[in-house]
């Protein structure tokens, strides 16, 4: 019988190696799988790069990550914001690399990953601090940016209810990266506030595949949101 | 001089939102565009963040911190509206389905560059978010902005110095002066407060304007 569910956050993370790229579901604290980010932290994986749509809101979940000191390096679109005050201070001091990359392209630098391609000529960013030294490409009088995928050993999503084959539904615009993340790490990790019965799910309701799915862990409180 | 207030301005490009479009409005000013779009008029909000039909804030016992937008506030879903991830909310604007985006800016070039990310300060941190995927995949970009900065200084200039957004990419300029069209042309002046005439707006821009009139 296949059964991806984990007993806890911690058996669900206990893998996760120094100098892993984990990619962390979320847009701002919505989706952001904060329970599995406690788990990591207390499991104590140093030198992490990360990747996330931000770098933290207030003093917990990502931004505790980044407080311990455990993350390298985040690759993200929108760091600098009104409670991003852990990775602001840690970016001054020079301890934490940045890599700033336009929202759709994460979005698709993920995408590709997840779907095999190589590289994927993009026009957004064209022209921009953000395509510097990035080879172009005119197609069809357009011009376009080469942009890489970005491929992680983990990603650690929320989700709202699961199966044991790992397929899984979202709530709301918790959703954001995680259908994405899901297809472009060699483990991913769901938190979920349920998990159902085989069949119970809607087949034509399901937003992730089990396929994408190594791991879930049903954590009633969720983030406390439900 | 006379000046459209922050809101007025929104209602000015609240009043060229037509009856169905797909609308995507920048986080800060242009979020106000909707509280002037009329009620009887179908028009879809996209938020970056996986909604469409996005309605307007929630009473505070009903505010769900699962349904926010751009901004991270909370928001609510209209009947018919939906959520999608993330990959799919930028295929609608790197795609070309959206009708309209309305962004902020610093500064926008004669030619429709665009700058509104960035200071280039060295001490800023920087962040882009989805304003360069806006910027150059709706049908059509609107900027929204003071015409001059607290300084005095034009914000419409020949070549932006602040780092770019985007290149080409806007389409109309919505002011507290006036309300400019970007064309292979140059600017165009469509409309201008009441009391501003033509010669003084130019005065105090650095490219050559020209009026709607002149040019049909």
């Amino acid at each position: 019988m296949i059964d991806k569910t984990r007993a806890s956050a911690a058996e669900a993370v206990a893998d996760i190696h120094d100098g892993a790229t984990v990619m962390i579901g979320g847009f701002g604290t919505a989706g952001q799988p904060a329970e599995l980010i406690d788990a990591l932290i207390e499991q104590g994986a140093r030198e992490l790069t990360i990747v996330n749509n931000n770098a933290g809101n207030g003093e917990t979940g990502l931004a505790a990550l980044l407080a311990a000191r455990r993350v390298r390096k985040i690759v993200c679109s929108f760091p600098r914001q009104s409670d991003s005050q852990v990775f602001d201070a840690l970016y001054r001091a020079g301890d934490i690399e940045l890599e700033l990359v336009p929202q759709g392209n994460l979005a698709l630098r993920i995408q590709s990953a997840g779907a095999g391609f190589g590289a994927v000529f993009t026009p957004t960013g064209f022209g921009t601090l953000l395509a510097e030294g990035k080879e172009t490409r005119e197609i069809d009088g357009r011009q376009y940016v080469l942009e890489y995928p970005i491929r992680a050993d983990f990603a650690l999503i929320k989700a709202h209810r699961a199966d044991r084959w790992g397929n899984l539904v979202y709530r709301k615009t918790a959703r954001n990266f995680g259908p994405i993340m899901a297809t472009a790490a060699r483990c991913t990790i769901a938190q979920v506030s349920e998990i159902v019965a085989l069949g119970e799910l809607d087949p034509e309701a399901v937003v992730t595949p089990g396929i994408f799915v190594k791991r879930v862990v049903a954590l009633p409180q969720n983030g406390a949101l439900q | 001089m006379n000046r459209l207030s922050r809101d007025q301005m929104a209602a000015r490009v609240a009043r060229d939102i037509p009856e169905g479009a797909y609308v995507n409005l920048g986080i800060g000013l242009p979020t106000r565009v909707a509280n002037y779009l009329p009620h009887e008029r179908e028009i879809f909000l996209h938020s970056e963040n996986g909604l469409l039909g996005m309605g307007p804030a929630p009473a505070p016992a009903d505010v769900d911190p699962e349904l926010i937008n751009a901004g991270k506030e909370p928001v609510t879903l209209l009947p018919g509206g939906c959520f999608f991830h993330h990959g799919d909310s930028f295929a609608m604007m790197r795609g070309g389905h959206l009708d309209i985006c309305v962004l902020g800016a610093f500064q926008v070039s004669s030619k429709g560059d665009l700058a509104n990310w960035h200071t280039g300060a060295a001490d800023a941190i920087p962040a882009v978010g989805g304003a360069m995927d806006l910027a150059i995949g709706a049908k059509q970009v609107f900027v929204m902005m003071e015409y001059l900065t607290k300084n005095g200084e034009c914000k419409i200039v020949e070549h932006c110095t602040y780092p770019l957004t985007g290149i080409r990419c806007v389409d109309r300029i919505y002011t507290d002066l006036a309300v400019v069209d970007i064309t292979p042309d140059g600017p165009i002046v469509r409309e201008m407060v009441a009391g501003l005439d033509f010669d003084a707006l130019q005065t105090m821009t650095p490219v050559r304007l020209r009026m709607l009139e002149e040019v049909v």
